[in-house]
């Protein structure tokens, strides 16, 4: 037995030293958890059809970095004028469709009129909103007039959701996706994989691998063993679980962790008795043991946040010490607001390891001050009809991941059911101004302003945990919005 | 034998049109809706009415019933909300890599568990009937997924012989394909097998006790041919029940072993749809398996027939 496997291993050696003698690799299998629903980008929010095709096979007018700055994509250069109101894109010339169809001003008219048409079933919508006109200027330029400024309009095309699609070939894109990126689509075995392969004429700097093969693994206990046997060589969304240690004591494979854009709150029903008094959202507040709680939902990996925002984004500041951990605090405030007594509420939890984890720990915090929680478990279908659409729950745990999404807090018929004038004048302004330097005053203000009324429990930022082979270079270390960018990929010796 | 067969097979058509009603009721007071779940949190309230009137859900519930088993008569299982295709390319997609797996799966568990069982029979009370009860008793007891994962770890990460998981699919060759099928066929025969050794075991030690046995000793019949011949064609009923129930079963077996493998199958089609609430994909997905079953039952009915000629006549 111990004979023939030392055979087998040396005859491994050999090969593989064989192998690192000539070029290095240009495959790259990823698995993924998810496979996406369809291929079409602008037609669904699933985070996985972004993971696959995002930067890779569509591109838009902007696209998001890896730090989340915002890059030209397909527009090479813009102009802003009239106070903000409008956008004049000067595009790329030369560029191709994959199958074979030129791309001009006019299919980046038909993308935008598509996505904010009446019947449009585009995810993201609010993207668009503001857009008041779009206009073809000549083949190369192409004029975008808003409603009323926007300083978020560069970031928002920038979104998965926004990028630019062939009127030839955007109705067969959920099968047969056909874009202007690095990649174009090869095939997909439903259920198995879906494999892109480089494009021979992209228009800018070339992929550096030939193929690419997202297999999806639904099982985080079966991704390891695909891992450890080499199937696949890179898992950049690693759904935690008790194998960590195992790859990570494996000098065969880099594990990176990194920031997502998913804010991890305590979501709260602010219309609800008692969630509406404040102090009884501020007892909550201090109830929670934010270390405890990301130690047990998310492994110790997780940033604490004390407000709703990424600590990844520059204009961050750090209020995890609006209301810290104390309990003594948190009876007292209890008592002030007449609940002696304590409080009985219900707490939602969707089907997702950090809620449904996170959820007893919290739980068990709240009862040490006297507020008692059932718990409720739900499915995701039934979490968005019950908490997000019918706003029937007092508490319930989910992580946030559209990126910079502090506006939904301004959002009318929101479901944490919030309303603050004096927040919503922020956001205002915020779309108003193009000004960084106020913008990052605004987005602090704003940030204050969420952290002081305790509008949720705000726990942690969901952590990005990517495992791959440790030749393998160039893919995300955070996760600014949900990409699997293969544009910089490479395998080094 | 036609009354007999004839009974049956009405029986089998109110079984499908009763669980049609049922099937299409327990999804339709399911909570939630496909297109909110489609187009998550973010999306506005009119593009998620645009998309629930593209999918046809705001048409009435009566309606939609009838179209649906209407369709079904003529093998159009309706449009999948999410992937946007006929159903029935979907399930035919995932057939051919869950009906082949479950065959083999099925032809596994009995090539091991008619040989055990008739063995330990055999040797009734003796050290090999010990070991091999006490091994079916294990086979029992280990849940199919761990068992998976075990074979997982020793034959494709420690020996590397297999793939972990994964399915190249039929296009890449008949052995690639069947190679992906194997690891995945034994996890779900053992469990099986050990089950229906067992029974084969005490179906036999009933049947060995019985006068006629005696007598074809008597006769002087080599102790094979009446353990083969004589003894085990008269134990064949309760085993043939029980590898009839065992193929609904394996059916629902799949959904775990699909997912711990990563195949394409029905059952991670069946497991998926139901988290993305393609209802519309669960409803085809259960009928087909219904009439499976059905259809499974019936075979085991006239095999009850050839393997008992009484049966042949009596009804």
């Amino acid at each position: 037995m111990t004979t023939w496997k030392s055979v087998l291993a040396a005859a491994a050696i050999a090969l593989a030293s064989c192998t690192a003698a000539s070029a290095a690799r240009t495959d790259l299998v990823l698995g993924v958890p998810l496979e996406p629903p369809h291929l079409d980008p602008t037609a669904g929010a699933a985070a996985a059809i972004d993971e696959v095709l995002y930067a890779n096979v569509f591109e838009g007018l902007t696209r998001i970095g890896s730090r989340g700055e915002v890059l030209p994509a397909l527009a090479e250069s813009w102009t802003v004028s009239d106070g903000g109101k409008t956008y004049t894109f000067k595009l790329h010339t030369g560029v191709k469709f994959h199958d074979g169809t030129d791309f001009d001003a006019e299919d980046v008219k038909f993308s935008l009129d598509r996505a904010r048409a009446d019947d449009s079933t585009n995810a993201q919508k609010g993207l668009f909103a503001a857009i008041d006109t779009v206009e073809v200027v000549d083949p190369a330029t192409v004029k975008v007039t808003l409603k009323s400024p926007q300083g978020s309009f560069l970031y928002n095309m920038g979104w998965g959701d926004a990028v630019i699609v062939a009127p030839e070939s955007a109705e067969t894109n959920k099968e047969k996706p056909v874009g202007t990126g690095p990649f174009k689509f090869d095939k997909w075995a439903k259920g198995s994989s879906i494999t892109l392969v480089k494009s021979a004429d992209y228009w800018g700097e070339p992929a550096m691998l030939e193929k690419a093969e997202f297999r999806i693994i639904p099982d985080a206990a079966a991704a390891v063993p695909a891992l450890l046997s080499g199937d696949v060589q890179a898992l950049p969304n690693f759904q935690l679980g008790d194998a960590l240690p195992q790859v990570q004591s494996d000098a065969r494979f880099k594990v990176v962790v990194g920031a997502t854009e998913g804010e991890t709150v305590l979501s709260t029903n602010n219309k609800k008795p008692p969630f509406d008094q404040l102090k009884v959202r501020q007892a909550i507040a201090h109830a929670l043991d934010r270390k405890a709680i990301i130690d047990g939902a998310s492994a110790g990996l997780g940033v604490p946040i004390g407000s709703h925002f990424s600590p990844a984004n520059s204009a961050y500041v750090d209020l995890t010490g609006t209301y810290p951990f104390d309990p003594e605090k948190s009876r007292a405030l209890l008592k002030e607001a007449g609940f002696e007594d304590g409080i009985k509420a219900t707490l939602k939890l969707p089907p997702v390891g950090y809620a449904r984890d996170g959820g007893q720990i919290i739980a068990s915090q709240l009862r040490d001050v006297g507020i008692d929680l059932e718990i409720i478990p739900v499915e995701w279908a039934d979490w968005l009809k019950q908490v997000f659409t019918e706003k029937d729950y007092d508490l319930s745990i989910v992580s946030h991941t559209e990126p910079n999404d502090i506006d939904i807090y301004s959002r009318k018929d929101y479901y944490f059911n919030y309303d603050n004038p004096a927040f919503d004048k922020v956001i205002e302004e915020l779309n108003l101004t193009s000004d960084d330097a106020r913008r990052t005053e605004l987005y602090h203000q704003a940030q204050k302003i969420l952290a002081d009324d305790a509008v949720n429990g705000f726990l942690f930022e969901l952590p990005k945990i990517g495992i791959w082979d440790a030749k393998v270079e160039g893919l995300w270390e955070n996760s600014p919005i949900q990409a699997n960018d293969l544009t910089k990929v490479k395998w080094v010796d | 034998m036609t009354a007999y067969l004839g009974k049956r097979l009405l029986i089998g058509l109110a079984t499908l049109l009763v669980a049609s009603v049922v099937v299409f009721a327990i999804l339709e007071i399911l909570p939630g809706d496909p297109a909110r779940l489609m187009l998550g949190m973010n999306a506005t309230a009119d593009a998620v009415e645009a998309l629930r009137n593209e999918m046809g859900l705001n048409e009435g519930l009566l309606p939609r019933y009838l179209a649906w088993v209407g369709g079904m008569l003529s093998l159009d299982f309706g449009r999948s909300y999410t992937y946007s295709v006929p159903v029935i390319e979907l399930i035919r997609e995932r057939a051919i890599v869950s009906v082949p797996l479950a065959l083999m799966s099925l032809a596994l568990s009995t090539a091991i568990a008619i040989p055990v069982g008739v063995f330990a029979a055999a040797r009734r009370g003796r050290p090999a009937d010990t070991v091999a009860m006490a091994a079916s008793q294990l086979g029992v007891a280990v849940p199919n997924f761990w068992f998976a994962l075990l074979l997982v770890y020793v034959f494709a990460v420690w020996l590397r012989l297999v793939p972990a998981g994964g399915f190249p699919g039929w296009s890449a060759g008949a052995w690639p394909a069947l190679k992906a099928l194997i690891l995945p066929s034994i996890a779900l025969a053992v469990p099986q097998a050990a089950i229906l050794a067992r029974v084969t075991r005490s179906a036999l030690l009933d049947v060995l006790g019985e006068d006629f046995i005696r007598t074809a000793r008597a006769k002087g019949l080599p102790r094979g041919a009446v353990l083969w011949r004589h003894a085990l064609r008269n134990a064949m009923l309760p085993v043939l029940t029980i590898m009839g129930l065992q193929f609904g079963f394996l059916l629902a077996g799949t959904i775990i072993i699909e997912n711990v493998f990563s195949l394409p199958g029905l059952g991670r089609l069946i497991f998926q749809a139901l988290n993305q609430r393609d209802l519309i994909v669960v409803e085809g997905i259960v009928m087909l398996l219904v009439a499976t079953i059905v259809a499974v039952n019936l075979l085991v009915d006239l095999s009850y027939a050839i393997v008992d000629p009484r049966l042949r006549t009596a009804r």
